[in-house]
Parts: structure tokens; C-alpha cells; sequence
């Protein structure tokens, strides 16, 4: 069921009123437990077992980890008398390791089940590159949101390894965590310790969150289905033949996925988490107006949020921190100085950062490259601080008005040059296309009708035009104010039912749906 | 009021009813943006307001007309009113299947049961559904009801939904980027395109060469349209209505020997009468040099007089048919329409005259 078809329109509206109506307040999260795995089954009966398998995983090794530390730690208790304080440390170090075993036990069996269902053909087909005989590929099915379940349930292994939250006993529950359908198509990455804290409790009734969730809902269908799924149909048409559309075309392309791809993730993020709001359960932000960074690692902190602190959580400082690149940061100092040396435990951490967040997003080469370039343009920008620094102190530009609009859209620019690699999904056609803007200068064709032989007429430019300027004024509303639009609306209250009014009615005539349309998958379900 | 008294505060109580509201003013606006965003089929292609006229006709109709552009375009409810008495109707539309047919029999049971039923066979070499706007313009404009349902049922193809047809509005919301004069004017009420289910064209093109009939791989009438004309022949007997089944005098698109076997086989493995007018065009008094307005696929005023003319006579020949000339309310409501009639088709020769062609109806009235 995508976001945008209408039995989830009706599955949603439906499970709304059983919800609040007919289940007990305390007993909800069974109702949403079943929601989500009937959202499971319509979607193929089969990503069931996908799920199961790793839900249950998890869980069955959090169960013994718990165990085995309360065990441990019960005995320590018990004999303490006995334990000097090395014994004791041994003894600790002994039970981290069992811990960590069964860490790895777990992260193994779920991560190579994400593994083998999304990246074998990818290894299939990089190694018929360079063979003669190439082999053929697997009839394997990708489980819908694979990436974004098993993400979670390894953030859950980690921490209940590290101690810092408590196994959920209960399975059926453990598996709501894993499985809550709202975030199960395009996330956010949800923690345990976040999810948990609204999922299971008991839930009534708020007028309050209710239209907040709805009116966010009517947002995130507006962004996709006005904008989105309008200029999705453009690109592909422009992309899609790249020895006609260079040059000036590559911009236009650049601009254009820039405003498709934050409607279209946006959207589903907003859909996601009004949804939730509705049934009284708090999401996670993942984004916070991404496109007003001011530099990379700014921008990086403001878009798809919950991956990139995953990523950091897990990867960047388990890696910066262990014994092994510990010592290399020592060698490299004593070898290199330490000018270098204490920045190559971060860059190699970094480095197998932006590799996994280019392989997370898909099974392709452009997405390894994608994440290495960003690696790539946030290391030279670090690097180029000094020099930076030197030209602000020579120049006092940084406090000058329209510096930091110069700064939003010099990281705008930057970060719409780099989505290039996801727009062609070719490695050397991605950077000959860029290349093209460069000696390629056709800017007058933009202006002779060649924009309207894309599949779009003057009123579908005109429409997206607009309805970007409104997602544009409701983001500089919270990037000057610090407040959600919704607030001041529900201030209002008459201005945000009519707001809601509105947002269905433009959404409804000028959506981009139904017949003569394409229906679009959201681009992050495919993750 | 506060909180602490236990009573509703203000807002508790102005929100829902706002939000109440609100609901009401989405909905009602979404009704008007309805009508205005769908086609209003009244000038060029006409023929999407067809099947909706039939509500409006107050006269009983004993004669009903089913079937495709065969009947809507070449029998003249007017001339066999006018010539016999027969009170008819056509409920006919652009490409309409055997199924649709059906189910507009089914639909005008709910209103009244005809004497004699006439059906044109040529939809019978359709047994798939064929395309969405020729769907719309039979489907949409009936009422609601288990034949419409039905109807759709039948007749969606691929990507067709049920609730499109439920809410044209998903269907249509698009075209605010081509709404005309024509769609504001007609948002609540339309102007009559037929007299009787008869569109009229008075306009001459003579009938021109034909294509030769491409051989077939076979050619056997489909199991589903065949199935739903038993089903016309058995709801006609459930009835006690009289069917006859006609092929119109057209030559194009052709209508193959093999086919015609069939349903003349069929006619009489059911005892139901079959006439194939092409074989009796010249008993017709047909002149396909002056009587069809496109090149011999249809016929125009003149070509329609004529063949309601013939069929007129078969029709009181042989059934026991009420001159409602002799029925003074029912000769009151004809005379309406026979005002409508002698007026478009004035209007339609004065157009002649001055331009040489129609442009008010037709090919060249299409806005978009």
C-alpha cells in the first residue's frame, strides 16, 4: 500500500476510528501491532516471515543478554567478598565479552539478512564486470523497509548490549517496536529508548494532537502529491535522455530534484509522523530545514536526522574509539606528527561512515560514490577551515547581511550538485552532465518551449512554482521564529482549519494523481 | 468556564465546532469543484451527455433503441413519432458495449417497461472493455443504482478504479488546466444534445471509399458479449417486451458475413427477429451521396428520416404500438420536443448557409 493510494487512505481512516473508539485506551498498541503487520501482509504476505525472523532475533539475544548480565552481575553481588579488584575486572571483562558475543551473534543474523536480500545482485553484478562468464542473477525479494527495521533492531542490540536501555520482554510488543507501519515505509530510524516511550502507553483521546497530526498529514500529501509527483514526472524526462538535455538542462535538473526529492522525503516523513501524532505516538524528527544550512556538516545535521546520528552513534565513534584505532591514532601521531595523526583515526572513521551511508541508501555504484563524495567535500572543508578563518579575518564578510543567504546557497548548491549521482544513477555520466554546465551553453534553449515538451504544461510549473514558494515561507517561518507553523496557526484556531481546508482542497484538485499520472513510490521506500 | 468547575472551556467547545464546520465547507466544495471539473460533453463531443437525458424525458416511450453511434446517429425519434405515433427512445452512446446495453435496460426497467426493445448488433464484436472515455460517457451519466455498478463493474479496463466513477472528481481534478467557458456555464444545469437519445447532424459529406475489410484470425462474436445478448433476450421475455435485433444500413466499420451468421443463428435459435439493413438500403430510399454527414459511417438528418422512416413501418407492422399522436398529454410533451428538433435543425442550416460547414457542433466545436 503506497502512502499516496487509497486503501491506505481508507486503512488509516479506518483504523483511526477502531482506535479511539472501540478499543480500550490501555489496549491500543495491540490494535497497532495488528494495523502493522496486516500493512505487512497486503504489502506481501511473504516480508512477514523477513520481519519475524529478525524482530525475533533480536529480541531472543536481548533476552539472554539481560539475563546473563543480571546473572553475572547477582553472582558479583553475592560474592564479592571474593573478587579483589582485578578479579573483579577480569571477571567484568569476561561478561562484556560474552555480552558482545552475543551482540554479534545478533547483528550478524539480521545484518546478513539485509545483506543477502538487497546487496547480492549488487555483488552479483560489480563481479560480472569483470568476469567473462557472468553469472547470473538471484530471484530475491528486497523486504519492504528492510533497512530502516534492521537499523533499528541493531541500534536495539547495541544498546542493550552497552547497557543503556532495558530489554522489552513482552515479544508482541518488541515486535510493534520493530514493525509500527507508519515508519516501516521510508522511516525515520526510530531508537527503543524514544519509540518506546509513547508506543505502549496508554493512549486516549486529544483533540490537540489529533489536528496537529491531521494538518500534518494534508502537508505531507500536499508536498508530495503537488510537487513531488508533478516534477518527478520532468526529470524523468530529462534524465532520461542526457545527450539532449545538457548544459544549462544539467541546472535545471539540479534545481528541480532538489524541490522533488525534500517534497517527496519530507512528505512521507510528515505523513509518518502525523499519523503517529494522530494515534498519539511521538516520532522522531528527520528533518530540520536542511536546505538553510550553511555548511555540509550543518546541512547533514538537518536532513534524514535520524540517520545520521545513527550512524554517528554506531559506527563513527564505536570506531574512533576502539582498540585497534586507538593505537593507530597513537602510531600515526608518533609517525606522522601530530598534525596528522589525530586526523587519521577521524577520517578513516569518517571514510566508513559516508561508504555505509552510500551503500544503506542502495545497491548501486552512484551511491558509493554519492556518500564518498560527500565524505570527500566535507573533509576538504574542514581541512580549508584555516583558510577560511584567514579570509574572514582579512575580510569581515561573516557578519555582513546576506552572507549567511550567500552561505545557504553556496551548501545548497553544493549539496544539489552531489543528488546529481541519484538523479542519472551513473558514476561517469553523473560527472560528464556536470561537466556539461560548464561547457555546454544552451541557457537560451530554457526559454524556447522546451520546458513544456517535458510532460509538464505552463500551469504544472506554475503550480509547483507556487506551491514551493508556500513550502519555502512556512520553513523561513520556522528558521526565523524557531516555532512550528502549526503553533501559531492553532493560536488562530479559525486560520488553521482553514488552513486544513485549504491544504485538502489544493491537494485533492491539484495533486498529481490518478489517471494521466504515474503514481510515484516515494524514493525512500526503496530503502 | 474553567477547567476546575469540570465545565467545557471555550475553546473546547469552539474547536470541534469549527472544525464541524470546516468539514461541512470541505465538503460542500468539493461538490461544486466536482461539478465544475467535470466534462460537460455540450459542445464537440456531445456524446457523454446522452445517457443522463433519458431522466428528463417525461413521455412514456414504447419503443427503446439500444446500442452504439448505429442507432443515437441514424434512427430520427422525431420522424418516427411524427410518421407513426411511436414514442421512443434511443439510450445510446459512443462505443457503447453489449454489456452497457444491458445494464441500461436493467436501469430503465427501474422507470418504465417498454413493448418493443430494438438492439443494433455491431458493439457484439467488442468482448473486452475498450477504452476509459468511451466507458465515461455511458457510465457517468447514468444513475446511481446495482445496474450502474454492475455496468462499471463490467466495463472497467485496467487502470480504472470504481471509485473514480464514485467521485468523478479523482477522475477529473486535472483538468483545471483546461476548463473553458463552457465547463462554468454548465456547472449546474446542461442543455439538451438529444432529441429522444437521436443526436442530429444535418450537415452532407457523401459516403466515400471504404478500406478493404482486414481478414480476421477469427471470426467468432466473443463469448461475453454474446452471453450478455442472451441475457437482453432473456430480461426481454422475464418483461414481456418484444426484441428485435437490427443491423443499421452503414457499411463502415464492417460488419463480416461470419458475424452476421451468428447473429442471425442466434436470432433463431431464440426466435427473436434479425434485420441486417445493409441489404436494404435501396428499399430505404437511401442515398448515400446526400443522406450521411461523414463520408458514409453515419447518417445525417436527412439519411436518419429516412431509415426511421422504414423501420417505423416494420416496427407498427408488426407490433401492437399506441399512436400517441391520438394521446393528447403524451402529443403535448412531443410537441416540445419536436419545437427542439425543427430548432436545431434550423439553426444547424442557417450555420450552413453562412459558413459552408457546422461549427457549432461537431469536430469543429471541440474547445480542447
Amino acid at each position: 500500500m503506497l502512502f499516496t493510494s487509497l486503501p491506505f487512505i481508507v486503512f488509516i481512516a479506518v483504523l483511526f476510528v477502531v482506535y479511539y473508539a472501540f478499543v480500550p485506551h490501555k489496549e491500543r498498541w495491540v490494535l497497532l501491532l495488528i494495523a502493522s503487520l496486516a500493512f505487512y501482509w497486503f504489502a506481501d504476505p511473504r516480508y512477514l516471515i523477513f520481519i519475524g525472523v529478525t524482530a525475533l532475533t533480536a529480541y531472543v539475544f536481548a533476552i539472554i543478554t539481560e539475563n546473563y548480565n543480571a546473572k553475572r552481575k547477582a553472582y558479583l553481588k553475592a560474592n564479592k567478598e571474593y573478587f579483589d579488584s582485578e578479579s573483579k575486572k577480569k571477571y567484568k571483562n569476561k561478561t562484556t565479552r560474552v555480552t558482545r558475543l552475543l551482540m554479534l551473534a545478533a547483528l550478524l543474523i539480521n545484518l546478513g539478512i539485509l545483506a543477502v536480500t538487497k546487496y547480492t545482485n549488487f555483488v552479483i553484478d560489480t563481479m560480472n564486470s569483470w568476469r567473462t562468464e557472468p553469472l547470473s542473477f538471484v530471484n530475491i525479494i528486497v523486504p519492504m523497509g528492510i533497512s530502516f527495521y534492521t537499523f533499528q533492531t541493531v541500534s536495539y542490540s547495541i544498546d542493550i548490549c552497552r547497557g543503556t536501555i532495558k530489554a522489552q520482554r513482552n515479544f508482541f510488543k518488541f515486535l510493534l517496536f520493530v514493525s509500527f507501519f507508519p515508519q516501516l515505509v521510508q522511516g525515520p530510524i526510530s531508537r527503543y529508548e524514544d519509540l518506546s516511550q509513547t508506543l505502549y502507553e496508554p493512549k486516549r483521546y486529544g483533540f490537540r494532537h489529533v489536528s496537529y497530526g491531521f494538518l500534518r498529514i494534508l502537508w505531507g500529501y500536499f508536498k508530495k502529491l503537488v510537487v513531488a509527483d508533478r516534477l518527478v514526472i520532468a526529470l524523468k524526462a530529462l534524465t532520461e535522455s542526457p545527450d539532449e538535455y545538457k548544459g544549462a538542462y544539467v541546472f535545471v535538473v539540479m534545481m528541480l530534484y532538489a524541490a522533488q526529492l525534500y517534497c517527496d522525503f519530507t512528505g512521507g516523513i510528515d505523513i509518518t509522523i502525523g499519523i503517529a501524532q494522530m494515534l498519539g505516538i511521538t516520532v522522531k524528527e528527520n528533518f530540520n530545514l536542511p536546505y538553510f544550512s550553511k555548511n555540509i556538516k550543518e546541512y547533514w545535521n538537518r536532513w534524514h536526522i535520524t540517520m545520521g546520528t545513527w550512524f554517528t552513534d554506531y559506527i563513527f565513534y564505536p570506531l574512533s574509539v576502539s582498540p585497534n584505532m586507538l593505537k593507530l591514532s597513537k602510531w600515526s601521531r608518533q609517525h606522522l606528527g601530530n598534525a596528522v595523526g589525530k586526523r587519521v583515526t577521524v577520517y578513516i572513521s569518517c571514510f566508513a561512515v559516508w561508504l555505509a551511508t552510500g551503500i544503506w541508501h542502495g545497491a548501486a555504484w552512484h551511491f558509493v560514490v554519492w556518500g564518498l563524495m560527500n565524505f570527500v567535500v566535507i573533509m576538504a572543508s574542514q581541512e580549508l577551515e584555516p583558510l577560511y578563518a584567514k579570509f574572514h579575518g582579512k575580510f569581515a564578510l561573516k557578519n555582513k547581511p546576506g552572507y549567511a543567504v550567500f552561505e545557504i546557497v553556496r551548501t545548497f548548491l553544493l549539496m544539489s550538485s552531489l543528488k546529481l549521482f541519484d538523479c542519472y544513477r551513473d558514476v561517469g555520466l553523473t560527472f560528464k552532465m556536470f561537466g556539461s554546465m560548464f561547457y555546454t551553453f544552451n541557457v537560451g534553449k530554457l526559454f524556447n518551449g522546451s520546458l513544456l515538451e517535458l510532460g509538464l504544461t505552463g500551469g504544472d510549473y506554475l503550480v509547483s512554482g507556487i506551491a514551493i514558494v508556500i513550502v519555502f515561507l512556512v520553513s523561513l517561518y520556522k528558521y526565523i521564529k524557531n516555532k512550528d507553523f502549526r503553533d501559531y496557526l492553532y493560536e488562530k484556531y479559525p486560520l488553521f482549519v482553514l488552513s486544513g481546508v485549504l491544504l485538502l482542497i489544493a491537494t485533492l484538485v491539484f495533486g498529481a494523481y490518478g489517471q494521466g499520472f504515474d503514481a510515484s513510490q516515494f524514493i525512500y521506500n526503496q530503502f | 468556564m474553567s477547567k476546575e468547575d469540570g465545565k467545557l472551556t471555550i475553546r473546547e467547545v469552539l474547536f470541534p465546532l469549527l472544525t464541524l464546520a470546516a468539514i461541512f465547507i470541505t465538503v460542500a466544495a468539493l461538490w461544486f469543484l466536482q461539478r465544475l471539473l467535470v466534462p460537460k460533453y455540450q459542445r464537440g463531443v456531445v456524446e457523454g451527455s446522452m445517457i443522463e437525458e433519458y431522466y428528463d424525458s417525461e413521455e412514456p416511450h414504447e419503443v427503446l433503441f439500444l446500442g452504439d453511434c448505429e442507432v443515437y446517429e441514424n434512427i430520427s425519434t422525431v420522424a418516427l413519432y411524427r410518421d407513426y405515433g411511436i414514442s421512443s427512445y434511443i439510450r445510446g452512446s459512443a462505443q457503447q458495449l453489449t454489456w452497457q446495453s444491458y445494464y441500461l435496460l436493467e436501469d430503465t426497467l427501474r422507470y418504465e417497461t417498454p413493448d418493443v426493445v430494438v438492439f443494433s448488433v455491431l458493439a457484439l464484436k467488442y468482448g473486452e472493455p475498450q477504452s476509459e472515455s468511451y466507458n465515461r460517457m455511458t457510465l457517468d451519466g447514468m444513475e446511481w443504482s446495482l445496474s450502474k455498478w454492475n455496468a462499471i463493474e463490467a466495463s472497467m479496463t485496467e487502470d480504472e478504479n470504481m471509485i473514480d466513477y464514485i467521485f468523478p472528481f479523482l477522475r477529473y481534478h486535472s483538468r483545471w488546466s483546461e476548463l473553458t467557458a463552457t465547463d462554468f456555464e454548465h456547472v449546474f444545469d446542461k442543455d439538451r444534445v438529444t432529441i429522444n437519445g437521436y443526436y442530429m447532424r444535418t450537415d452532407v459529406l457523401p459516403e466515400g471509399p471504404f478500406p478493404d475489410p482486414m481478414p480476421l484470425a477469427d471470426y467468432t462474436l466473443p463469448e461475453t458479449s454474446m452471453e450478455y445478448l442472451s441475457r437482453i433476450v432473456d430480461l426481454c421475455r422475464e418483461n414481456d417486451i418484444e426484441l428485435v435485433l437490427i443491423k443499421a444500413p452503414t457499411l463502415y466499420p464492417h460488419w463480416y458475413d461470419q458475424w452476421d451468421e451468428q447473429v442471425r443463428d442466434f436470432a433463431a435459435a431464440n426466435n427473436v427477429p434479425y434485420i441486417n439493413y445493409i441489404y436494404l438500403r435501396d428499399q430505404i430510399d437511401l442515398d448515400m451521396s446526400v443522406d450521411t454527414y461523414d463520408a458514409g459511417l453515419h447518417l445525417n438528418l436527412s439519411g436518419a428520416e429516412k431509415f426511421a422512416d422504414y423501420i417505423g413501418q416494420y416496427l407498427v407492422d408488426n407490433y401492437d404500438l399506441t399512436d400517441y399522436r391520438e394521446v393528447p398529454e403524451v402529443a403535448q410533451m412531443w410537441q416540445d420536443d419536436i419545437l427542439f428538433y425543427d430548432e436545431l435543425r434550423d439553426a444547424q442550416n442557417a450555420e450552413l448557409m453562412q459558413y459552408g460547414e457546422l461549427r457549432s457542433w461537431g469536430a469543429n466545436a471541440i474547445e480542447n
